[in-house]
């Protein structure tokens, strides 16, 4: 099935390269403000009296900078990549790609301004007024013309798999993002809710908890099914199992929403459902996360030596760990302990710095020196010195997190003999004070991570065409 | 005859249950094997020798 005169194919990497670049830059940029916020928490003067700078209006900066304009960026410059590469044609729809590239970056730079300011829906991760959500609706339509008018027009029989995962989360993000955004404005930059009540907040979780599966998850594993086995040199581990992997996962997540609204004035059974959707959750995550790490199968020395694989195949094992912990905590009993703690922060942070970070940053290392004709990144040792960075800033960052969530929760629910509480909140407050500095110290270790990134990219963009030569296979040296 | 919402739901899950099936025999088949392992390959089919760049590896070089 080779064929052998494709490199006449005329693709559209410049939205590609344009992508890539402004992934590190905004992962640089997200992380920084998370830094920022976890200062605060430990030295609340950082907020230097200026209303702009408090901890409640940066907080959703610092997420939906991470989230809509680091990981969507990256998700943008794969999945544009991947359909274009397995398809073997540009992009469909012209300056269309271009258009969600200018216009997502137009939406982001909107979110910088309109959050620090307090324009805020106060629905979590959908923070955004209304005409920043209709720009997004746009785009985001735009977005799925351009994927499947390529998908469409493929010159290949087969639509390789990573690109159902892509074209999975472009479609439930618009139908998410469409849904939990209908509003009634009553100003410019101001709006309620078109729902009331419970419907509204689980609508809203809805909404939040798919923004993690389809966004966060099968957009990255979109991401995985294709880099992973691109920097291994290996087919996947069983693509048959990719496939049932898909169907299970994009038909149970939907229904996971309502573990965000335990003990709540949701109707107990349908937090029941998604407790239950929840722990089922588990089978199709470990599948995925198995048929990644085990196309490494036969070939585990070339972690030895590739800090880009070890990037991708440490972020399977965080995507491992944070989906067991996921459908456990979201067990009403347990969720009982964690939930308000920073069990819940630390479970968020080690699937977004240790799944989609790590995923995110693996196929951006893959995907820079083949964008800007190069043969490798600038300098390895520096991935190799980005990849351990990264990976204390994490373990310090969760290891901090699990210990003052459960902390926080014992000492919330302990009562005295006469049914009294043992523990006033801020006492539980300043016993969190260590936890709070060892992952603002992890933090710091990320963001550092990413100044080593941008400098990489930078050199390997601003060396001459082809000057950094890949080196043959066949050579390695032993360790 | 009229059937309850809470019934439908149940026909609904069973047709569901019934579609996963119909996937996992789907995919599993023998004779699917072949192409799936192609689909797989695919990936590798470059269209140019500069693509081929994975060979960043920490003590090879830099």
């Amino acid at each position: 099935m080779s064929q052998s005169n494709t490199s006449a194919v005329d693709y559209n990497m410049t939205v590609v390269r344009q992508f890539t670049v402004m992934t590190v830059i905004w992962g640089f940029v997200g992380t920084l403000v998370g830094v920022l916020i976890a200062a605060q928490l430990i030295w609340p003067a950082l907020n230097f009296d200026t209303p702009w700078l408090t901890y409640s209006r940066l907080r959703p900066l610092h997420t939906n900078a991470v989230i809509f304009a680091f990981g969507t960026s990256a998700l943008f410059a794969t999945s544009y990549y991947v359909v274009q590469r397995t398809c073997k044609t540009t992009l469909f729809g012209g300056s269309l790609a271009s258009f969600t590239f200018w216009g997502w970056q137009a939406v982001i730079v909107a979110a910088a301004i309109t959050l620090p300011l307090g324009y805020t829906s106060s629905k979590e991760y959908a923070e955004l007024e209304w005409p920043i959500d209709i720009l997004i609706a746009v785009v985001w339509v735009s977005y799925a013309i351009v994927f499947f008018g390529t998908l469409i027009k493929r010159k290949t029989s087969h639509i390789y798999v990573a690109n159902w995962f892509f074209g999975g989360f472009i479609i439930t993000v618009a139908v998410l993002h469409i849904g939990n955004s209908m509003v009634i404005p009553v100003s410019m930059m101001k709006s309620y809710s078109l729902y009331s009540g419970a419907i509204d907040a689980m609508m809203q979780w809805w909404y939040g908890h798919n923004a993690v599966g389809f966004l966060l998850t099968a957009g990255f594993l979109g991401m995985m099914y294709y880099f992973v086995p691109k920097q291994a040199e290996r087919p996947v581990y069983s693509y048959r199992l990719s496939i049932v992997h898909f169907w299970a996962l994009v038909s149970l997540y939907i229904w996971a929403g309502p573990h965000h609204l335990h003990y709540t004035a949701l109707p107990d059974w349908a937090q029941s459902v998604g407790m239950v959707m929840s722990v089922v959750l588990f089978l199709p995550s470990w599948g995925g996360m198995i048929n990644g790490i085990m196309t490494l199968s036969g070939a585990w020395h070339k972690l030895r030596h590739d800090p880009i694989l070890r990037f991708l195949i440490v972020s399977l094992s965080f995507y491992g760990m944070s989906t067991f912990e996921g459908p456990m905590m979201a067990i009403k009993s347990v969720n009982a302990l964690s939930h308000y703690t920073d069990w819940t922060v630390g479970h968020v942070h080690s699937g977004a710095l240790g799944w989609v970070a790590m995923v995110s940053i693996g196929a951006m290392y893959h995907l820079i020196p083949i964008l800007f004709n190069q043969g490798r990144m600038y300098s390895i040792r520096l991935i190799n010195v980005h990849f351990w960075m990264h990976t204390a800033g994490i373990v310090l960052y969760i290891v901090a997190m699990w210990i003052s969530g459960v902390m926080q929760g014992l000492m919330w629910r302990a009562v005295n003999t006469d049914g009294t509480l043992t523990y006033s909140f801020v006492e539980s407050l300043t016993a969190s004070y260590p936890f709070y500095f060892m992952r603002f110290l992890g933090g710091a270790l990320v963001v550092a991570g990413f100044v080593i990134m941008i400098y990489n990219m930078f050199k390997t963009i601003r060396a001459e065409d082809r000057s950094l030569e890949r080196v043959e296979a066949g050579q390695e040296a032993m360790a | 005859m009229t059937m309850d919402y809470g019934t439908l739901r149940g026909f609904f899950a069973l047709l569901i249950l019934a579609l996963f099936i119909i996937i996992v025999i789907w995919s599993y088949s023998k004779k699917r094997k072949s192409s799936f392992d192609n689909a797989a390959k695919s990936i590798f089919e470059e269209d140019d020798r500069k693509e081929k760049n994975n060979e960043q590896e920490t003590n090879k070089n830099v």
